[in-house]
């Protein structure tokens, strides 16, 4: 019996007891009917060859392991930003669910939404009965300041009108007339997350926004971090350099406390977020500047409009993207960069400095969001590495072009490329045929790891079986110092490993790197 | 059974009840109330607390239940695509699952349930994979039937060990018209193997449970009958039905079936193959675990090719040899002995954790929200350790599940049918047991309030849950969750009482 009290054996390590081993062999023989072995070990082979390559490259329809999630929940993300804001999401319950679940996952926190709870008989009749119960419900029940209503796609199939629908539901009396209902339409057949965030944003911009005459003068700055697993740390990072900057600003979504809940008996649904106040006099803001252009596309057109200059940068990560930042932060805030963060820059610079040996001419392959892959990219560069494969499943042309550039920029370019809509099991071929030192991506990158033998290492979201990376800052020069360690720290791992073996590898088990 | 009795407070959890139903305007308080209730004794005959399935129960817990979740009010329900992808479908191994729609559904619950399996990933088994159709707007305005039959044919191209294909329909399927049986049909004729249309999508029904039906369905309708299935039907023949191999649960499961002398040729669906679907009417016996989501097919079953069905229990000792016990009744008096000499073997085990971790756990009390079997199945395994249970309640059952739960749960606990997050949390709040079972959406809030967590949908990535071997990590797990030292260290030292 291999279950004892003393020594309570995982599934791990419990189910290789010679016990299960035999039950699960016997298992496969008798009863599943599983090709033989031979033939199983043939097609994985072939799986990692270039003829199989091509051929999946070839696809066209098909879309395996892909590297991007839907409208709605970018849409959940940016509306958690706000000051006391609950997300109602119109359509089935079944994708709120998800939703909550997903972000909950990555955060270790918890992830309020509520659904307007669709079923048939709304799918042939509509949905108002739905917005108008379930606006009042979320109203009475979670004493929101704000509920911004995005859509599941059987509501966008069926045709649901938002901006009729709530001012129906606030003539009935759901919510009080001059109650926050911003909305925006977020068809989950259309873009991906990064879609919903920017929809959802201008969404909210436009509530607070629209038909309002934008006063000039000001010297302040609005800034969208976009879609972000580490918004917790970044957000955090980024307001800290602004207040060393001593700009001033307003962050448009800021997630930063609702998903860094404090543990002290209290459960806070709501916490921190952009206040309301704020958004509104965002109007006035000399500019608004994008972390991320691919989050922002709309929202940035919808600023542009009023007047206000604007920018848009690709995650900034490393030296230059946060030089870039910076500059481009004290050119319209009139505000010069202090010289607390030319040092900052220094020491990130002397560290990379000391370990460039370590990471020049290493290999990579990046995936995840497009402006996440540029920044990535782009760090990689700076160190002498190069960025081999670079797969945004919801990059496209435009971001193709801008990788190019980027990759011609330096001569750790050469030879590297941009793949826009592929996804992780194309992924799998370009690791099988042209190998490369490290992955970066989330925690999905684990079977790529797998099956490639590529070390993974987790940077982009959703990370859900590592913890709290998200805590800490990837961006500006201290988020760098990080990502650089976490680099370095897989490469020593990696060749300590490598070289364990007593008597055999050890020599190289060098004590001092 | 435990030998301890005990009875919850009543009268307080009938209070709780007017309390929070005072917070929802009146429309949605007259619906909700019907949800919420506290179980009642009833004289119970004998036995009725070991097997559910009789007539009667220690009590009732009659609430409404299976009916539509209020627009608003932060349901914890999923969907149907939830019930058939999710849970029925997802797990066969050797076939590949289409999320048929756009990317989100997919995305979000690929890897999520923990249905371990062994295979090469990738080459002859699919699990832990997100196939989708990634649907496009032309795909909502032109139809996706087209793009489905190519999807066929790239997954026969790029995955040829597949024995088969499911087509997971999303929301959009069934609104913009798709015909896809007629490409399933098409498709199974060029290509002779299994493919399976399930109309799951997440507006059907009111909760995962309507999924569930609808994928049993596919099953009969789709899998059953369609090919020679070779197999000797043997005396001890029998399939595990609804058991998803939760961290491994339904090997902990069968390695007791075996030991006991049953031939498992079928296991639904957790480590599955099509082959072992497609055997199922021949066997003797079918075993169901979770009720909620398979009793279905075993009906049907019953009906067409006269195989019995029973219900069993493998969560915490108790109930594992009372369900030994009642299996081994089916067969002849060898396998009876046999279940009498698994329960003896493992009895040394069962002491030995009850003695460890009984001490530690004794008196605590319990709060369960769950899916499926679970709200009323683990219930003997806390009272084996000697913990009690407060509070209970499904996601997505219907009045049958609630019967059955009247085996299982004493006079006062609290019942709560599709519970909304605010009731939830006021009735913790209200309440404050020692522990809360449920899901990674109840994690967090539930721990930020200072009250010990775990996840009794995957285990809390632990597992497996069931069997001998399981009931130890169940004991380890409920141990180290309550008395894990940073419950103690919420309150600032510097803190008064007052600013508290």
């Amino acid at each position: 019996m291999p279950q004892s009290a003393d020594k309570v054996l995982d599934h791990a390590p419990l189910f290789r007891e010679p016990e299960y081993r035999e039950m699960l062999a016997r298992k496969k023989a008798e009863f599943e009917n599983m090709p033989p072995r031979e033939e199983v070990r043939k097609v994985a082979d072939w799986t990692k060859s270039w003829e199989y390559r091509e051929k999946n490259f070839a696809r066209e329809s098909l879309s395996v392991n892909p590297a991007k999630a839907c409208q709605p929940l970018g849409a959940v993300f940016v509306a958690a930003g706000f000051e006391r804001t609950m997300s109602f999401v119109h359509g089935s319950q079944g994708c709120v669910a998800y939703y909550r679940s997903h972000l909950s996952r990555h955060f270790k926190e918890p992830a309020s939404a509520v659904s307007s709870s669709m079923t048939e008989d709304a799918a042939v009749f509509g949905g108002l009965n739905n917005m108008v119960d379930g606006l009042a419900n979320t109203y009475k029940l979670y004493n929101p300041k704000m509920i911004a209503v995005s859509t599941t796609c059987m509501a966008e199939v069926i045709g649901d009108d938002l901006q009729a629908f709530i001012a129906t539901a606030k003539q009935k009396n759901s919510v009080p007339g001059d109650f926050d209902v911003p909305f925006a339409h977020t068809p989950a057949f259309v873009g991906s997350h990064t879609t919903g965030y920017d929809n959802m944003l201008k969404g909210i911009l436009e509530h607070f926004w629209k038909g309002r005459e934008r006063l000039a003068g000001s010297t302040a700055v609005n800034i969208i971090p976009g879609f972000d697993g580490f918004a917790v740390g970044n957000n955090r990072e980024l307001k800290r350099m602004l207040d060393v900057m001593g700009v001033e600003y307003t962050i448009l979504s800021d997630v930063a406390d609702q998903f860094d809940t404090p543990s002290d008996g209290e459960y806070r649904m709501y916490d921190g977020g952009t206040t309301l106040e704020s958004v509104k006099a965002a109007l006035d803001a000399r500019a608004t500047l994008s972390m991320q252009e691919y989050c922002s596309q709309k929202s940035l057109e919808y600023a542009a409009g009023f007047g206000q200059e604007t920018a848009a940068f690709h995650y900034p990560m490393g030296v230059a993207g946060t030089d870039e930042f910076l500059m481009k932060v004290s050119e319209v805030t009139g505000k010069p960069i202090p010289e607390a963060l030319r040092m900052e820059r220094g020491r990130l610079l002397d560290a990379m400095a000391d370990s460039q040996s370590w990471l020049h001419g290493k290999t990579y392959a990046v995936y995840g969001d497009p402006d996440f892959v540029y920044g990535m990219a782009r760090f990689i560069l700076e160190t002498g590495g190069e960025p081999k494969h670079c797969l945004a499943t919801n990059g496209n042309k435009a971001w193709e072009e801008q990788m190019n550039a980027l990759f011609a920029s330096s001569p750790y370019g050469a030879g590297c490329r941009a793949w826009p809509g592929k996804d992780l099991w194309h992924m799998r071929s370009l690791l099988a045929t042209e190998k490369a030192d490290l992955l970066i991506g989330n925690s999905y990158g684990k079977y790529l790891e797998r099956d490639t033998g590529t070390p993974l290492v987790r940077l982009m979201f959703p990370i859900f079986d590592r913890h709290h990376h998200h805590r800490f800052p990837v961006w500006g020069y201290q988020g760098a110092l990080r990502v650089l360690v976490t680099l370095l720290d897989k490469v020593f791992d990696r060749l300590d490993d490598e070289t364990i073996e007593p008597g055999v590898t050890d020599y190289s088990y060098d004590l001092t790197r | 059974m435990s030998l301890d009795d005990y009875s919850n407070d009543s009268e307080f959890h009938h209070r709780l009840i007017a309390e929070v139903l005072e917070a929802y305007p009146d429309k949605t308080k007259k619906r909700r109330q019907k949800h919420l209730g506290v179980a009642t004794a009833v004289d119970a005959p004998a036995g009725a607390a070991e097997e559910e399935g009789h007539e009667g129960g220690l009590t009732e817990c009659g609430v409404k239940s299976n009916i539509k979740s209020i627009p608003g009010v932060m349901t914890i329900r999923g969907c149907a695509y939830a019930g058939s992808k999710g849970v029925v479908w997802g797990p066969v191994k050797d076939m590949v699952h289409i999320s048929h729609g756009p990317v989100g559904c997919g995305q979000y619950s690929w890897s999520q349930r923990r249905n371990y399996y062994i295979g090469d990933t990738g080459v002859d088994t699919f699990v832990t994979m997100q196939f989708t159709s990634d649907f496009q707007e032309r795909d909502i305005v032109f139809g996706g039937d087209k793009k489905l039959e190519k999807i066929i044919d790239e997954i026969n191209d790029l995955f040829p060990l597949a024995k088969g294909i499911s087509i997971q329909s999303e929301c959009p399927i069934g609104l913009i018209g798709d015909d896809i049986e007629a490409v399933s049909k098409k498709k199974n004729k060029e290509t002779g193997k299994t493919i399976v249309p399930v109309r799951c999508e997440g507006f059907r029904g009111v909760s995962q449970s309507l999924g569930h039906h609808i994928a049993n369905d596919a099953i009969r309708d789709w899998v059953f009958d369609k090919k020679e299935v070779e197999h000797e039907t043997g005396p001890y023949d029998v399939n595990v039905i609804g058991d998803y191999n939760i961290g491994g649960d339904a090997w902990a499961s069968r390695i007791l079936l075996e030991e006991m002398g049953l031939r498992v040729v079928g296991n639904w669906s957790g480590d599955a193959t099509l082959a072992e679907i497609e055997r199922a009417p021949k066997a003797r016996l079918n075993l169901i675990h979770c009720y909620r989501s398979m009793n279905y097919i075993c009906r049907h079953m019953e009906e067409k090719y006269g195989i019995a069905w029973t219900e069993y229990n493998f969560f915490g000792p108790s109930q594992i040899a009372a369900s030994l016990r009642k299996i081994a009744r089916h067969f002849d008096e060898t396998i009876q002995e046999n279940a009498e000499k698994v329960i003896a073997k493992y009895q040394p085990l069962v002491d030995a954790v009850v003695a460890k971790y009984r001490p530690r756990l004794e008196g605590k009390t319990v709060m369960l929200y769950v899916g499926g079997l679970r709200p009323r199945h683990v219930v003997n395994a806390y009272e084996d350790l000697g913990m009690r249970i407060v509070g209970t309640g499904y996601e997505f059952g219907h009045n049958d599940d609630y019967q059955r739960t009247g085996h299982y749960v004493k006079d006062g606990t609290l019942i709560y049918d599709d519970v909304t997050g605010y009731e939830l949390e006021r009735f913790i709040e209200g309440i404050r047991p020692d522990l809360v079972g449920s899901g990674i959406k109840e994690k967090y809030p539930v721990q930020k309030m200072g009250i010990p967590f775990r996840q009794m949908h995957s285990w809390d990535y632990s597992g497996p849950y069931h069997g001998y071997d399981g009931f130890a990590i169940f004991a380890r797990d409920m141990d180290l969750a309550i008395n894990n030292p940073v419950w103690g260290l919420f309150k600032a030292p510097w803190q008064t009482e007052a600013a508290a």
